[in-house]
């Protein structure tokens, strides 16, 4: 690209933490006006719209609870899918992981015939078993084949979706639901337990928070975590010390697709209670976790707050939806401005730019 | 139904689906080609389907409907091409977001157009004299519209321009290997600019083609996830042209037999079939030689920048 004269461009050495947490705040605002000025054209006070999703999202008891209820998912998913992203997978699967991990949490809860109190935690092993398996199939295909991960996983998605509908329509649709593509309602006992008069499903959040601050100790703190870092931040010096990639590869994707699986158990054994429609059991969490955990830095740690952030966006599509009519998809105008930014926003972090001094490098 | 009508109907619906897939497939190939994945087709077919619907309802014209869905389609792609070429965003991401804006902003400006039929979609058009041959004639040249052809055309035209002209050499070598033809004076971003326009026109168009022909309507999400078949129908083409269009109507007639052989196989099954055919194709040609003279371009997803930096 050809720059005027006046604006010069130096790389940056690594960005301090704050000016990534300061351009990272600008992007979202950056976002958060241009969707302003969409509101404005669409005929919406933005100052209302957002004044609407904030008092819905965090000014109630029930806003509250509405917005965690929301951020499980988004944080279950995002904190694998920062470990997967920081060793250079590109995992667009997750949604796909999600839903086999529902699938399984399912087919045990209808079909196994275990006792009671060994039902949910297989329900979580088998979700994270099953979302894991899914996960692996790319990243064996990519550590042994080299073939491009961002289609793989974005393929066995639609893979995921179709064989959920199949379920819902053919061998588990369930006899008691009166000809609709549901299952069966689960057993009592393979429903999670939720924190009473809500609906967030506290196991799943309590795993999803264990399992940000182990992984952020195990990247920050382990022999796996050190080569999971060099692996992704410089795979050439990787393969001189002798990492594996393939090793690299494929623990983080069992711990992406897991956690992601685990995800889906949540969402049918916390939320729904049996398995239905795929575009009912995820609005779309795969993806906009992915947002999540680029949005953090990778960092497991930020993903709990980041999560939380998408927590109140989603949130906010639900509010006003009811208030101001608007459809949900204004969530995915959200979503797709604050990326954009947030990438865009990045050359700043790698480069310094000045503008109106001529310098000569 | 008799064996024959069965097969006219099959053919003739094949036609009609196929064809939005066409023209979407034809246009990531050249944006692959010139080194760029663009993940946003379900976007840009989704923003091209609504502009194309709002057009032709408030003129009544049709044919301006789907000028403006690849006016649209192309200028939404521009905010792929400023961020993964100028910016050197990651491309995967930058795709990603414009497919959720996409979606997004068509699912709020569309609502108010929601459930109206188009009273002048394209019109249906008869091919004198092929229309006459038994079979064929009514499945292929009877009851379909101008852009069913147009897209078979384009297909045609696209190959002969990427394999057969200087331009196509231009293209290709900037997908392959940007540096030496940069080298050689080939402007990368201009190329991979312009690349990335006619995949979003296409791709509009192919949304456009939805709206005022194959479902005279516009209904939140009509694309249906047809872009992410693009993509796989992309690597299924092995990127050439004219295998996109053998590959858009099979996967277009693999759609349609999954409503017909509900009875002996379960839809959703078939409905694997594209996405699974990508991953098996990616596979086959995954030995390096191989995956060289099937085309896949070797740039693909790599920003390019001159080493000033």
């Amino acid at each position: 690209m050809r720059l005027p004269g006046w604006i010069t461009v130096k790389r940056r050495p690594a960005p301090s933490p704050w000016l990534v947490f300061g351009i990272s705040l600008a992007a979202i605002a950056a976002a958060l006006i241009v969707a302003g000025i969409f509101f404005q054209i669409y005929g919406v006070s933005p100052f209302r719209a957002y004044g609407d999703i904030l008092r819905g999202a965090l000014g109630s008891k029930l806003g509250v609870t509405e917005t965690i209820r929301r951020m499980i998912p988004l944080l279950v998913i995002g904190v694998g899918l920062s470990v997967a992203l920081r060793a250079l997978f590109w995992n667009i699967g997750a949604d796909g992981q999600l839903l086999m991990g529902a699938v399984a949490a399912s087919g045990i809860a209808l079909f196994s015939g275990l006792p009671g109190p060994l039902l949910l935690p297989a329900m979580l092993l088998g979700g994270f078993l099953a979302g894991a398996a899914w996960g692996l199939v790319p990243a064996i295909l990519k550590a042994r084949l080299g073939i491009n991960d961002v289609i793989t996983t974005l393929m066995l998605n639609y893979v995921a979706i179709s064989i959920v509908e199949w379920l819902i329509h053919d061998p588990w649709k369930g006899p008691t639901m009166r000809g609709f593509a549901y299952t069966d309602k689960f057993p009592a006992a393979a429903i999670l337990p939720t924190i009473a008069g809500t609906r967030i499903h506290w196991p799943t959040l309590l795993i999803g928070l264990v399992a940000a601050i182990l992984l952020f100790l195990i990247v920050k703190r382990t022999r796996v975590g050190f080569e999971i870092r060099v692996a992704g931040e410089n795979p050439h010096a990787a393969r001189f010390s002798g990492i594996s990639q393939t090793k690299v590869t494929l623990f983080a994707m069992m711990i992406s697709g897991g956690l992601a699986g685990i995800a889906g158990v949540g969402e049918v054994a916390g939320i729904h209670h049996m398995l239905l429609a795929p575009n009912n059991i995820s609005l779309g969490y795969g993806y906009t976790a992915i947002i999540v955990a680029w949005l953090a830095r990778r960092n497991p740690l930020a993903v709990i707050l980041t999560s939380f952030l998408f927590g109140v966006i989603m949130r906010g599509g639900d509010v006003i939806k009811v208030s101001l009519g608007l459809p949900f998809q204004l969530v995915n105008v959200f979503n797709g401005l604050i990326l954009f930014f947030l990438i865009g926003s990045e050359i700043l972090m790698r480069y310094r730019i000045r503008v109106g001094r001529r310098q000569q490098a | 139904m008799s064996w024959e009508s069965w097969i006219v109907a099959t053919l003739s619906r094949t036609l009609a689906y196929g064809t939005p897939l066409l023209f979407a497939t034809l246009g990531e190939i050249y944006t692959e080609r010139a080194g760029v994945l663009n993940l946003g087709v379900e976007g840009m077919m989704i923003v091209g389907a609504l502009s194309a619907f709002v057009v032709a309802y408030t003129t009544g014209n049709p044919w301006l409907g789907v000028l403006v869905s690849g006016v649209v389609g192309g200028a939404f792609s521009m905010i792929h091409a400023f961020a993964s070429i100028t910016l050197r965003a990651n491309q995967v991401v930058s795709g990603l977001a414009l497919t959720m804006l996409g979606l997004g902003l068509s699912g709020v400006v569309g609502r108010s157009w929601e459930g109206w039929p188009l009273w002048t979609p394209l019109r249906e058009v008869t091919v004198p004299g092929l229309s006459r041959i038994p079979i064929l004639g009514p499945a292929l040249f009877e009851g379909q519209n101008l852009l069913v052809y147009i897209a078979v055309l384009m297909a045609i035209i696209l190959w002969f321009v990427l394999y057969k002209t200087r331009i196509g050499v231009t293209i290709r070598s900037v997908g392959e290997d940007p540096a030496t033809a940069d080298s050689l004076g080939v402007n990368v971003a201009r190329v991979r600019y312009l690349c990335v326009l006619v995949g979003g026109i296409l791709a509009g168009i192919g949304g456009g083609y939805l709206s005022v022909a194959y479902r005279p309507s516009w209904t939140d999400g009509m694309t249906a996830g047809m872009g992410w078949i693009v993509i796989a129908l992309t690597i299924f083409a092995f990127w050439n042209p004219l295998l996109g269009l053998v590959g858009a109507y099979f996967f277009a007639m693999l759609f349609h037999l999954s409503f017909r052989l509900q009875a002996w196989l379960a839809p959703e099954l078939l409905k694997t079939m594209p996405y699974v055919l990508a991953i098996v194709v990616l596979i086959v040609v995954s030995r390096g030689t191989l995956q060289k003279r099937m085309g896949a371009p070797s740039a693909l997803t790599i920003p390019y920048s001159r080493g000033e930096d």
